[in-house]
């Protein structure tokens, strides 16, 4: 059987950036957010952020609770629009283009931009339909056959290592499967509509030691071909899940830089406190 | 060491009083609903026969069956379900799942709550203006179950709402994340898992609607009527005004038989109220969260 593979599609990228995906690409930064400011109503929960996340990188946001990283996740795929009382300053290039302009059509951004949330929320659906959820809805009225489904299907589920162990019950529903399951169906259902960010909002706190095991492990294994942004409030995973980390502070990015560098020489004195657990 | 202290008897003893009075108060409430259901059970079943229920009055009233007003209860609760199911679960979507809150929208819920408590007589008199006179609808099936609808409309409404907030708000940002409008997440999502709740609030007002006499005494619902109604704009003869009628206006109706209209129409709406409540066990036990 003929399996698609999740190559990344051409999407919203600027011209010059799609194509092959190759080195020249690699030094374009898959998300570039310039002076961005954030406010929930009066209160600013963002201040400046200038941050470029590399593509195909593994990049974690730490920072002790309330320091904005959720909110800066958050503003990537404009989730936090649906508030209705945020107000953003700045620029926030996805693949080279602006996506706070106004011309962006949020459906297409959420499809580039996929995003998985800190407690695991697949539909109350089959867990074939879950994988195909997103697919369906942005194909539209495009008939696709049974089979061209099924493949959909296995592909995603073998993506996210979860193939074997469900393959028998596809149509069972996806909230009768564990929490480590549950947060693998949420990763696998992005990949049917190839998108090039993947942001995950603290994807293993529901889940015990093994379950953020496969999920770690997981985020290794689509790194490379997604860019992966995840906030997490555990500095351990952090330093052992990711190649690149922000630290952020009170809304604003105090230091970026590689796990390994910012860990052991960290630059800034309240980078070094947080991480030796003096505060947070 | 670990003996009943004087204190400690006493608070028992109180405690005992108090679980009593709780028990007899709950008794109490219980006892009326009883004692209804068995005196109905015990002077209507006598008249009660395939007959009576498929057959036209005769005599007067005094005799015969009560097939018109059975048929026409039916016909005014299916008109009313008609009106106000899609306009009162279109509102509760707007309400629910894109109504900002704002000061329009705090009006709007202002106005259902006090549709709640409009009395009957006066939905009643509404009915008769609007639908009656005004739309020229005469009094007539559709202008009474109009009426009815507008009585249950802020039941439906409530009942809708409370059954989407219910959805859980995980599986709205899960949708939104991958890209679904609002009208794909709740066609896809909120709905199909509110559905129970819905049903329960539909059920419930069909209960309402086949109880009730003021609002259809001036807006469709006639004494007697040698016929059965032909369409939407005959008027009708209904089990609530019936009851009325033979209860209090015919002389000469053989006692069991007013026992045995209400004993219809309370098993028409008990009926009602236990497939309510079936289904939302039903349904219930699907869910997995």
């Amino acid at each position: 059987m003929d399996k698609p593979t999740f190559e990344r599609s051409a999407g919203i990228s600027a011209p010059g950036t799609e194509g092959t995906g190759d080195p020249p690409a690699l030094s374009a930064p898959a998300v570039e957010i310039r002076q961005l400011n954030f406010w929930y109503g009066s209160f600013q929960a963002l201040f400046d952020i200038d941050l470029e996340i590399r593509r195909g990188r593994i990049t974690s946001l730490i920072g002790p609770s309330g320091c904005g990283k959720t909110t800066l996740l958050r503003s990537i795929n404009r989730i936090a629009d649906r508030l209705g009382y945020v107000r953003t300053t700045g620029s926030i290039r996805v693949l080279g283009q602006n996506i706070l302009d106004p011309s962006v059509e949020p459906v297409q951004l959420r499809k580039q931009v996929g995003m998985v949330f800190q407690r695991p929320n697949p539909l109350p659906l089959s867990i074939r339909d879950n994988v195909l959820f997103a697919h369906r809805i942005h194909r539209g009225k495009e008939a696709v056959g049974r089979s061209e489904e099924d493949a959909i299907v296995e592909a995603a589920l073998r993506k996210v290592l979860l193939w074997d162990s469900v393959k028998d019950r596809l149509h069972q529903k996806a909230l009768g499967l564990t929490l480590e399951e549950q947060q693998k169906l949420c990763i696998a259902r992005l990949l049917p509509v190839k998108p090039s960010v993947i942001l995950m909002d603290e994807p293993c706190s529901a889940l015990d030691p093994a379950g953020t095991e496969a999920v770690e492990e997981l985020m290794w294994e689509l790194r490379g071909e997604y860019t992966i942004l995840i906030v997490t409030h555990n500095m351990a995973q952090a330093r052992r899940a990711s190649e690149e980390t922000v630290f952020m502070l009170m809304g604003r990015v105090v230091e970026h830089g590689p796990t390994q560098e910012l860990f052991l020489t960290p630059r800034h004195r309240a980078t070094a406190d947080y991480i030796e657990g003096r505060y947070g | 060491m670990f003996e009943a202290t004087p204190l400690n008897r006493r608070n028992a003893r109180v405690e005992l009083v108090v679980k009593l009075l709780f028990l007899l108060m709950t008794v109490v409430l219980v006892l009326p609903v009883l004692t209804i259901l068995s005196i109905l059970l015990v002077k209507g079943t006598p008249a009660l026969s395939w007959e009576f229920l498929t057959t036209m009055p005769e005599k007067g009233m005094t005799a015969g069956g009560i097939l018109p007003p059975l048929l026409g209860t039916v016909w005014l609760v299916a008109g009313s379900v008609v009106a106000t199911v899609p306009l009162g679960v279109a509102a509760a979507i707007y309400l629910s799942e894109y109504a900002p809150d704002n000061w329009f929208t705090r009006i709007i819920n202002l106005a259902i709550v006090n549709l709640a408590g409009v009395p009957s007589i006066v939905h009643a008199l509404f009915g008769l203006g609007a639908f009656v006179l005004f739309f020229g609808f005469g009094t007539s099936i559709l202008a009474a179950s109009l009426t009815l609808g507008v009585m249950n409309l802020p039941v439906v409404i409530v009942a809708t709402r409370e059954a989407l907030q219910s959805v859980p708000r995980a599986f709205r940002e899960a949708c939104w994340s991958l890209g679904a409008t609002r009208w794909q997440t709740i066609r896809e999502v909120v709905l199909p898992n509110s559905f129970s709740g819905i049903l329960t609030g539909v059920i419930l007002t069909v209960s309402r609607a086949a109880g009730e006499t003021a609002p259809i005494m001036f807006t469709g619902a006639v004494f007697y009527s040698p016929f059965l109604p032909q369409g939407i704009f005959d008027e009708t003869m209904a089990m609530a005004l019936h009851l009325f009628v033979i209860a209090t206006q015919v002389p000469g109706v053989p006692e069991a038989v007013p026992f045995a209209v209400a004993l219809v129409l309370i098993t028409m709406v008990l009926a009602m109220n236990a497939l309510a409540i079936a289904l939302r066990v039903h349904l219930r036990g699907k869910k997995k969260w």
